[in-house]
């Protein structure tokens, strides 16, 4: 996803004279590309995010449209109060990128871990929070956020993440996009664990389970339009994210649950409250918090089961 | 109004916005009075004689950026936007009250003409001055980026990254000026964080850095005129201060910090300055 990323900000960087690229000491020869096109518009910040964060805001509140890209810890909580300060509540258009989302840099331990990002982000007034299944959702919600004027933030993988989409799909901030028709449930996903969701559904189907796959690649502001008729068509929604159980996607929609009064069911699939201290891959990870498409499956069959 | 170039005029501007300054924090429970008393001689050379700016323009795209990065000097700061033109001063009249603008710090721009950055968190306004200052030079415009700093401020570790990366990116319309009063809310600058010296650090960091009395316009107007620098270094004014300045009981006396002055002591505070 990341070489998907500089080669999207490459392209839009000849369209848009606007369009800034501040980085955080990262991505050594991934933005060679971009240098070439523009060479007055890439800064290299070096490693001092909440810096970094506070330059883009006075960009941003001067006609630009600044990206800020860095591993997704060092993009979001170590900078969290200039996003919140800064970038929020000057309405600066910013676009914040972190790239390593999740347990993509698992092996790299919790220092480099992102499971709490969307849970404080989403908290603040008026940024969007997206998370793309894949490439070509990356890519369309990077036209789309700057097309927009206000903050956004874009949670990303690291690489070799499988397309999900043959095709460009029907993109807009906020509204979610049926990857898979389906008739008994619902599989609601955010970010990259789309392609162990599609999996599930397809064990599902063989046992049986007709299963509808949603990306949910924008997590604020939420597809409340969707959640509504999927609640009158479903009894079970299952949300799937590569994030904490507590505060994220699945919050959001167990908060629009609660502001609705939906009896609809829920499942949150998320990992567990806690750092994780064994060395592992990303696989090796996501196994362990039981996000595979196996475990994804099972928890489905369980609960219809009961 | 036209730009002052008399130093005697502008003492005499300071002083009535330090006589202002004072019966707002008394009016309306204010508190920060000595914080903004000692950035009022260069909140006074600044609006008044050196910054590009056009008050019935706000948002011109070439205007010289002024950002209060002690937000808390914010009181001061209203007053001068005020008499400079921004806006009206009866519009202070409401300062403090419930639903108001007028508070403790600077709103977001969008809220008041003149403040372009909401600033109260320190450590954050000089930062976005530079991506100001650079914004400046990616849309090839010839604006200058002037931001006014604490000496407490400069406890926060952004100020030394940003003071790097203008260093590096050679951001020579970047004026950075120290509020050096030698307090901050507890105690003694120094003696909190080991700040000296604070000329040395911004030099060391690679700034075109001088040291000035803060009080003294004609040394104010005369270290402003050398920015921007020649040698393509940020500029960075230390400038000695006296917090609570202008005001015998109020001057280095850190109690001043939050307390509020009553109306007797507005009185004695006005006749000390000759604003009566």
């Amino acid at each position: 996803m990341r070489n998907a990323f500089a080669d999207e900000m490459t392209k839009l960087a000849v369209l848009d004279p606007r369009l800034i690229l501040l980085s955080g000491d990262i991505g050594n020869k991934l933005f060679d590309k971009f240098k070439d096109v523009a060479p007055t518009r890439f800064y290299n910040c070096g490693v001092a995010e909440g810096n970094m964060m506070s330059v883009a805001a006075g960009m941003a509140l001067n006609n630009l449209r600044p990206v800020v890209y860095t591993i997704t810890p060092f993009t979001t909580t170590r900078c969290f109060e200039q996003i919140r300060v800064d970038v929020c509540y000057h309405k600066a258009p910013v676009i914040i990128v972190g790239t390593g989302s999740g347990l993509s840099y698992a092996k790299l331990g919790p220092t480099h871990h992102s499971l709490e990002d969307i849970a404080i982000l989403r908290t603040l007034p008026g940024i969007r929070v997206i998370a793309p299944c894949d490439s070509i959702e990356l890519r369309l919600a990077m036209r789309a956020v700057l097309e927009d004027n206000i903050p956004a933030y874009i949670r990303i993988g690291k690489k070799g993440e499988v397309d999900i989409h043959a095709s460009p799909p029907k993109f807009k901030i906020g509204e979610a996009i049926i990857v898979r028709p389906g008739n008994d449930m619902a599989l609601l996903c955010t970010g990259t664990l789309m392609y162990e969701t599609l999996k599930a559904a397809d064990i599902l189907e063989k046992i049986g389970i007709s299963a509808e796959v949603v990306s949910f690649h924008t997590v604020k502001p939420l597809d409340k339009i969707y959640l509504q008729n999927a609640s009158t068509r479903f009894n079970l929604l299952v949300t799937v994210e590569e994030h904490s159980r507590i505060g994220g996607f699945g919050s959001a929609v167990s908060e629009w649950r609660s502001s609705t009064n939906c009896n609809v069911q829920q499942i949150s699939l998320g990992t567990d409250d806690e750092f994780m201290h064994e060395v592992g891959s990303q696989g090796y990870a996501r196994k362990k918090y039981g996000l595979t498409a196996e475990n994804i499956a099972a928890r489905v069959a369980a609960s219809l089961k009961a | 109004m036209k730009q002052i170039s008399d130093p005697a005029e502008l003492r005499s501007v300071a002083r009535n916005l330090r006589a202002k300054t004072i019966e707002t924090s008394s009016r309306t429970g204010t508190p920060h009075l000595a914080s903004c008393l000692s950035t009022l001689d260069l909140l006074t050379a600044l609006y008044f004689s050196v910054l590009r700016i056009d008050p019935k323009n706000p948002r011109d795209i070439g205007r010289d950026r002024f950002i209060l990065s002690k937000g808390h000097g914010a009181m001061a700061l209203f007053h001068v936007l005020a008499h400079r033109g921004f806006y009206s001063e009866e519009m202070l009249i409401t300062y403090g009250e419930d639903g108001g603008i007028f508070g403790e710090h600077p709103p977001a721009p969008d809220q008041l003409p003149g403040i372009e950055a909401a600033t109260g968190s320190l450590g954050h306004g000089l930062p976005m001055s530079l991506g100001i200052a650079l914004a400046a030079r990616i849309q090839k415009l010839s604006y200058n980026v002037y931001a006014l700093l604490g000496d407490g401020e400069c406890n926060e570790g952004s100020i030394w990254e940003c003071a790097m990366l203008a260093a590096a990116q050679r951001t020579n319309n970047l004026c950075a000026i120290v509020d050096f009063n030698k307090w901050q809310a507890t105690g003694r600058s120094q003696e909190i964080l080991a700040l000296d010296s604070l000329v040395d650090k911004w030099r060391a960091f690679g700034w075109d850095t001088h040291e000035i009395d803060g009080h003294d316009i004609s040394a104010i107007l005369s270290a402003l005129s050398n920015f921007p620098s020649a040698c393509s270094k940020p500029t960075a004014i230390i400038a000695h201060t006296v917090k609570g300045k202008g005001v015998s009981f109020m001057e280095d006396d850190n109690n001043w910090h939050y307390r509020i002055p009553t109306e007797d002591e507005v009185l004695k505070s006005k006749e000390e300055l000759g604003v009566l």
